[in-house]
């Protein structure tokens, strides 16, 4: 997917102007926190499991290559394939040469977030082919020719109104007339229109949330149940992953299921966990006669090695948005490619380049609830602060900034003239703002009095006052 | 061996500081592992196994009805079908379990994969798990996966005695009683649902829009 992450202000702001947005975010915010509050405090093991956890992915990461080499070794010896791409490029052109082997015109999706991390709806429709996302809330966006903005729930942002509309322009041609306004209609004729597509596919995509080494199963997660319609029926079955989801056992995989459902949605388990191993075994009666894997790298060796590797832990189940304040604000799209909020600041950058995504690491207040929620231990906050850092070394931080934080150093290391400057920058805006108490403008602080008054300066300044509460002791 | 592969494993092993593939030594104690598989933490389930096995289920608004015999499921499954004035028209598992059950002449059977428009399946369940209420159905001859996901009312057959604790003891009981992974397997907890229109919870997504449980024994 083409990033538009630099425009990260411009679609912040926009968004926060946006109404139907808002509402949408609200309404969803609340229920995400409260479920997985409830879900984790009635686990005692919680912290236990996620620390288990996070030695289980440390202990793969480690290891990675023998852990790759030998889940491709158990799929080969079930009769699938595994195929490696190390740029988004070589992913699509597998995934494309395997569609046209198979005869296919309609291609049935699963929810796969790495599948947007390639683009490859827009490369299956550019190259022939009818790709239907069956995820309804992928539904929904493929319609509105959207971008999800959000992992595990993507049309968070749409309203129901919306999704009338849309589904009352799109489902006319099949001879559905009717608006429909509530809820079960909605999924229903959801249902009904999809259900057509799953049983006429000749491939399926989905994505994994494991890939297990010990038997070469790649297992997804869901509630719908598309997932299974899209693995099951079509011919051929193609699975999508990062290199980073392998895990060594079945019991590895439980572990982390216990985290990954309540972290998302506050269940206990999601309605299907789903194992594929292979394609159909000879006395099957169902399912796909090919199975393949496409492993794709895409920037993750690269940060395996490097002070964000604790970044490959991520199991995307979304909590840290969930949690995220500038995320509830803005929404996902603002944050211009696949992944939004906390986690999406630290991979944006690191997947996309840091220079065309400046602004996502200083879209964070530093408030730490995305680190204290990660069932994965992931310290978010450390990365975005290390990621402004580099922005900066890098000089991509803007010149009034950099000029600012210049003069400020060259006072900080002087503590003298620190104080003195300190001192006397006090007095003259606590004498100028005497009458009102603040300041409703003022030149060079147009960022903080555009949208709020200052208030003027009482008092001493803090190292005065510091000073004098020492003394008093 | 494509470029691609060498090329991803040789930027994984450099990013862990090393030339080439872990050493033999090394990799003997990663294969033990993989082949003595350890559960890690393992959390506390209250009371006794069924009964945590049936409440969860029902917490997940699976339906469950408890029969002393085999003899009792076509009774059940007619119960079922009556409450939801279902016809009597079953997709039932080519399974050995199943195949013992004396049908009430009512039901007008075919044991068969599933099609787009069947209505009712029956099929046997693996395994239970008490932790979490979940099903774990495998696939194979006798248990084609289709019929889990495409009819509107999905009926198991679950054998009391295959309800265990944690999901490890599923996956222990797998690997004693089957030379190798099934194509699938499933477990399933609840009937299909999805939150994605303004997370108001809907059941009967895309897969079963009931999901009705029968314990034998
Ligand atoms: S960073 Fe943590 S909280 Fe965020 S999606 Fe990944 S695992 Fe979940």
């Amino acid at each position: 997917m083409q990033s538009r992450a630099h425009e990260f202000k411009q679609r912040s702001a926009t968004a926060l102007l946006d109404p139907e947005l808002k509402r949408a975010m609200g309404k969803a915010k609340g229920g995400f926190q409260q479920k997985r509050r409830n879900a984790v405090d009635a686990l005692p093991e919680f912290e236990a499991l996620r620390q288990a956890a996070r030695e289980i992915k440390e202990h793969t990461l480690h290891n990675l290559d023998f852990y790759l080499e030998r889940y491709e070794r158990a799929v080969q010896s079930a009769g699938g394939q595994v195929h490696w791409a190390s740029t988004t490029q070589e992913a699509r052109e597998i995934i494309l040469e395997i569609c046209r082997n198979a005869g296919a015109k309609r291609v049935t999706k699963g929810k796969s977030m790495v599948g947007e991390e390639m683009g490859i709806n827009e490369a299956l429709e550019q190259a022939g082919f009818e790709p239907v996302e069956t995820d309804l809330g992928e539904y929904i966006i493929q319609l509105a020719k959207e971008p999800p903005s959000h992992i595990i729930a993507p049309a968070v942002h749409k309203t129901k109104d919306q999704i009338t509309d849309l589904f009352h322009a799109h489902h006319q041609k099949y001879g559905l007339t009717d608006r429909v306004t509530e809820v079960p209609a909605i999924v229903n004729e959801a249902r009904t229109v999809l259900r057509e597509k799953f049983l006429s596919a000749e491939v399926g995509i989905t994505g994994a949330n494991f890939l297990i080494a010990e038997t070469g199963s790649s297992i997804i997660v869901t509630n719908e149940g598309n997932g299974d319609l899209t693995n099951t029926l079509p011919r051929v079955h193609i699975v999508t992953a990062g290199i980073e989801k392998v895990v060594p056992t079945l019991e590895d995989v439980s572990t982390i299921l216990r985290l990954l459902a309540r972290s998302a949605t506050g269940q206990e388990m999601s309605v299907y966990t789903t194992l594929s191993t292979g394609p159909k075994r000879k006395e099957d009666l169902d399912g796909p006669g090919e199975y393949h894997v496409v492993l794709l790298d895409n920037g993750r060796s690269q940060m395996l090695g490097n002070e964000f590797h604790e970044m490959l832990r991520c199991i995307r189940c979304g909590a840290c948005m969930n949690h995220c304040p500038v995320y509830q604000s803005v929404g996902g799209h603002a944050y211009g490619w696949v992944y939004p909020g906390p986690m999406g600041s630290v991979l944006t950058p690191l997947m996309v380049g840091l220079d065309k995504s400046f602004d996502l690491p200083n879209a964070c207040t530093l408030n730490g609830r995305c680190k204290e929620v990660c069932p994965m231990s992931i310290p978010l906050p450390d990365m975005l602060r290390k990621l402004r850092q580099r922005g900066h070394e890098q000089r991509l931080t803007p010149f009034r900034a950099r000029a600012a934080l210049g003069l400020w150093a060259y006072f900080a290391k002087r503590p003298r003239l620190y104080q003195l400057a300190t001192r006397l920058g006090m007095a003259v805006l606590g004498s100028l703002g005497k009458r009102r108490g603040r300041f409703r403008r003022l030149p060079f602080a147009g960022g903080w009095t555009d949208a709020r008054d200052l208030p003027a300066p009482q008092g001493v300044t803090f190292q005065t006052a510091f000073r004098k509460r020492g003394s008093q002791k | 061996m494509s470029a691609a592969r060498e090329r991803v494993l040789a930027n994984i092993r450099t990013a862990l500081n090393r030339t080439g593939p872990l050493a033999d030594s090394v990799t003997a104690v990663l294969d033990a592992r993989l082949e003595n598989p350890r559960a890690n933490v393992k959390p506390a389930v209250d009371g006794e196994v069924v009964q945590q096995f049936l409440s969860k289920l029902e917490s997940v608004h699976g339906a469950v009805v408890r029969v002393a015999t085999m003899e009792k499921v076509s009774e059940a499954v007619d119960a079922h079908l009556q409450q939801n004035a279902l016809s009597p028209e079953l997709v039932v598992a080519p399974d050995p379990l199943l195949e013992d059950i004396p049908w009430s002449n009512r039901f007008a059977i075919e044991r068969r994969a599933a099609k787009g428009d069947d209505r009712v399946s029956v099929t046997a369940a693996f395994a239970g798990i008490a932790e979490t209420g979940t099903l774990v159905l495998l696939s194979g001859a006798e248990s084609p996966t289709t019929l889990n996901f495409l009819p509107e009312d999905h009926i198991v057959v679950l054998k009391v005695e295959r309800i265990v604790t944690h999901m490890e003891d599923a996956w222990a009981r797998l690997r004693k009683e089957r030379a190798k992974m099934p194509r699938t397997v499933n477990l399933i907890t609840g009937p299909s649902k999805t939150a994605d229109v303004e997370q108001t919870i809907q059941e009967g997504a895309h897969g079963p829009r009931r999901l009705r449980v029968i314990l034998v024994g």
